[in-house]
């Protein structure tokens, strides 16, 4: 079946940008001739021959892939249940698969002509990968990043500066990773000209979602191949953890239309949903406006903005993109979400039973992993997107590990 | 409705002069000196009131107008609450055009239909809605103007080119040009620019045209009245009333004052012109 197919899951968006209701192009008039500008760039750079020629250049020779799809034989012998497999993209030049979205926005850029780069990061993870792609394509870099971010991931901001990348703390709103979103918009519209505005995740205006997932979806493309060579057939289940979502919609857009795979994106529940401090959008939002789309939000009554919280900073955003939330409306993926003690939990057992240190990302997937695996049968295949490496949490951790004797 | 508009234009077009809106955000420092402010505003020579709905991430605003926003979220400010200031400035000032502007998250939560009904109850005369560019006209403008309220649009540098006729289709009560490529209250735009712009808009649409964004001084308005039907002055405005937060114990009737003393400075120089 081709991606164009009526009964496809794989034709959205619209030429408005629209995911069913989600999605679209909410934005100021002065950024508007901006996105527009990109959106035909896009089109014409997608059906461009040698466009692809060199992104799989870099994709084979910088980030290092395709990344291996690795049985996890340990894991599966402790969950007792479904064979377990994890698509490696910690492995990936800069430590997680941000690097494959900006590496295609960069080329984007170069290619429209623009001279400097701006980015929001809330981990920093988005903002390494960037700074990376800056120095090798000779970019400026301009990245913003809450204040409180910038404490708490010292040594990304280091790697950022080392790259030659311009951090700004943002110390508006609340100082986290929407605000520095809202500020690297605003400083895409004082600039327009010579600046391209690369974001980190599935979500802002049209293009943006459906750019991001195009560029990452080269994940899940090499799961299918590697699992058909490995076992000769389709997995039973995908599992991805999501904040924005970027990871999670590579993985599983190539599966959309198999529908014998069931597909399972986990949300940071946080302290746990009934706290109501969260980051699980689809969960325990609704449907509103920030950043350009139409998606679920956490929010007040009145339509006001609420924060996020999860130990994972790069799951603690109060939306996620919007074609998740068309995903969630019409029921081809599952939503669920695992707590930061559940995640802490998976960070220390991964580490122990498979010497792979998981980010914090990540570690909400094996969460739902460990509930989920042992209810299926063993001859079932489950796939997990490691999306990113643990290092960046270590300090974050240590003290947590510690505290309740794991160490 | 939007004759309020018109005709508020069309006394200032046959005094010579151009148009004063000032941008307060509602519920800014409360919701009771808000009504104040309003009051003094229009006393100093304020033409048109530009009502900021709170919201917690304004996108197109720079600092100033940001942290207007979460002062008046901070105080309870809400849509609702932001329509009973409308709706009370309305019964005590029954001709001056009342816009109110901000962005669409509040006003999709609080009902597309609710709001239009209660924004037309409350005597509101227009819309400026930020983050509602003319593709997403399904949303809110086509019913909003439907039931009468003109949809008032942005125009910027970047859509002085074949973006204009977009922008201007479904454009109603009058333009608000946005002077530089930027958010508010940040630099200013030169004269010349605003020049050619106003050249451009002028080809394109017989409604009059504001400018708005970095209009900080009184000679900056009186320089801009000259080109532009209208001045629109905002961040500088917010500015005194985060100035009189900043002190120890804040002083309603000084604040009130400093407001109405800075709105007559500008109303003034403009007249001069």
């Amino acid at each position: 079946m081709g991606d164009t197919a009526p009964n496809s899951y794989k034709t959205l968006p619209d030429e408005a940008g629209r995911f069913g209701i989600h999605g679209g192009r909410f934005v100021a008039e002065t950024l508007m001739p901006l996105i527009l500008e990109v959106e035909k760039a896009y089109i014409t750079t997608k059906s461009d021959p040698g466009f692809e020629t060199e992104l799989l250049y870099y994709q084979k020779h910088y980030i290092g892939r395709p990344s291996p799809l690795y049985f996890a034989p340990r894991l599966t012998k402790h969950f007792d249940g479904a064979k377990l497999y994890l698509k490696r993209d910690e492995l990936n030049h800069t430590g997680a698969h941000k690097i494959n979205n900006v590496l295609g926005q960069a080329l984007l850029a170069k290619r429209m002509g623009k001279t400097k780069i701006i980015a929001e990061t809330g981990a920093g993870q988005h903002g390494v990968a960037t700074a990376t792609a800056c120095a090798l394509f000779n970019l400026d870099c301009e990245v913003f990043m809450g204040a409180e971010d910038v404490r708490r991931q010292k040594p990304n901001v280091d790697r950022m500066r080392l790259l030659g990348a311009k951090v700004h703390p943002v110390t508006s709103g609340t100082s986290t990773l929407k605000d520095a979103m809202n500020e690297a918009l605003r400083y895409w519209v004082a600039n327009p000209e010579t600046h391209f505005y690369i974001i980190g995740t599935v979500a802002g205006p049209h293009p943006y979602p459906e750019m991001v997932r195009d560029f990452q979806s080269v994940i899940g493309k090499e799961t299918k191949e590697q699992i058909k060579q490995a076992e000769g057939r389709l997995p039973d289940a995908l599992i991805a953890c999501i904040g924005g979502g970027s990871n999670a919609m590579g993985l599983f857009h190539p599966f959309l239309d198999d529908e014998s795979v069931a597909i399972y994106g986990v949300e940071a529940a946080g302290h746990g949903i009934e706290t109501g401090e969260h980051a699980a959008s689809l969960t325990g939002g609704e449907p509103g406006i920030l950043h350009g789309n139409r998606t679920y939000l956490l929010q007040t009554k009145e339509g006001q903005i609420k924060d996020a919280h999860s130990i994972s900073a790069g799951l603690d955003y109060p939306g996620i993109g919007p074609e998740h939330a068309w995903l969630h409306d019409i029921g081809r993926v599952n939503y669920v979400s695992a707590t930061d003690e559940e995640a802490l939990d998976m960070f220390h057992l991964c580490s122990r039973l498979e010497g792979i240190i998981p980010a914090l990302e990540p570690s909400h997937a094996l969460a739902f992993a460990s509930k989920f695996l042992p209810s299926l049968d063993k001859d079932k295949i489950v796939i997990l997107n490691m999306c990113g490496r643990g290092d960046k949490d270590l300090e974050a951790v240590l003290p947590l590990l510690e505290a309740r004797s794991k160490l | 409705m939007s004759n309020r508009i018109s005709q508020c234009f069309a006394h200032a077009k046959a005094d010579n002069r151009a148009v004063l809106g000032i941008f307060v955000s509602a519920g800014d420092p409360s919701a009771e000196s808000s009504a104040a402010i309003l009051d003094e505003l229009v006393e100093n020579g304020a033409d048109m009131i530009e009502l900021g709905m709170p919201f917690s991430d304004p996108m197109a605003d720079g600092p100033a107008i940001q942290a207007a926003s979460l002062r008046a979220i901070k105080k309870g400010m809400t849509l609702a609450g932001t329509l009973d200031i409308a709706k009370s400035f309305r019964a005590r000032h029954p001709d001056t055009p009342l816009v109110l502007m901000g962005y669409y998250n509040p006003i999709y939560i609080y009902g597309k239909d609710a709001f239009i009904t209660d924004a037309l109850a409350a005597g509101v005369d227009g819309l400026i809605i930020v983050d509602l560019p003319p593709e997403e006209d399904s949303e809110l403008c086509d019913d909003a103007r439907m039931a009468g309220l003109s949809f008032i649009r942005l125009v910027t540098p970047t859509t002085l080119g074949h973006r204009l006729p977009v922008v201007l289709e479904k454009a109603g009560g009058f333009i608000y040009y946005v002077a530089i490529a930027g958010i508010t209250g940040t630099k200013s735009a030169a004269k010349e620019t605003i020049n050619a712009a106003f050249t451009r808009i002028r080809e394109e649409t017989s409604l009059p045209a504001v400018t708005g964004f970095g209009i900080r001084t009184a000679e900056q308005a009186a320089e801009i009245a000259h080109i532009s039907d209208g001045v629109v002055v905002g961040s500088a405005m917010v500015s005194i009333i985060e100035q009189a937060c900043a002190e120890e114990s804040l002083d309603t009737e000084k604040l009130v004052n400093s407001v109405g003393t800075y709105c007559r400075s500008l109303s003034e120089a403009m007249k001069r012109s």
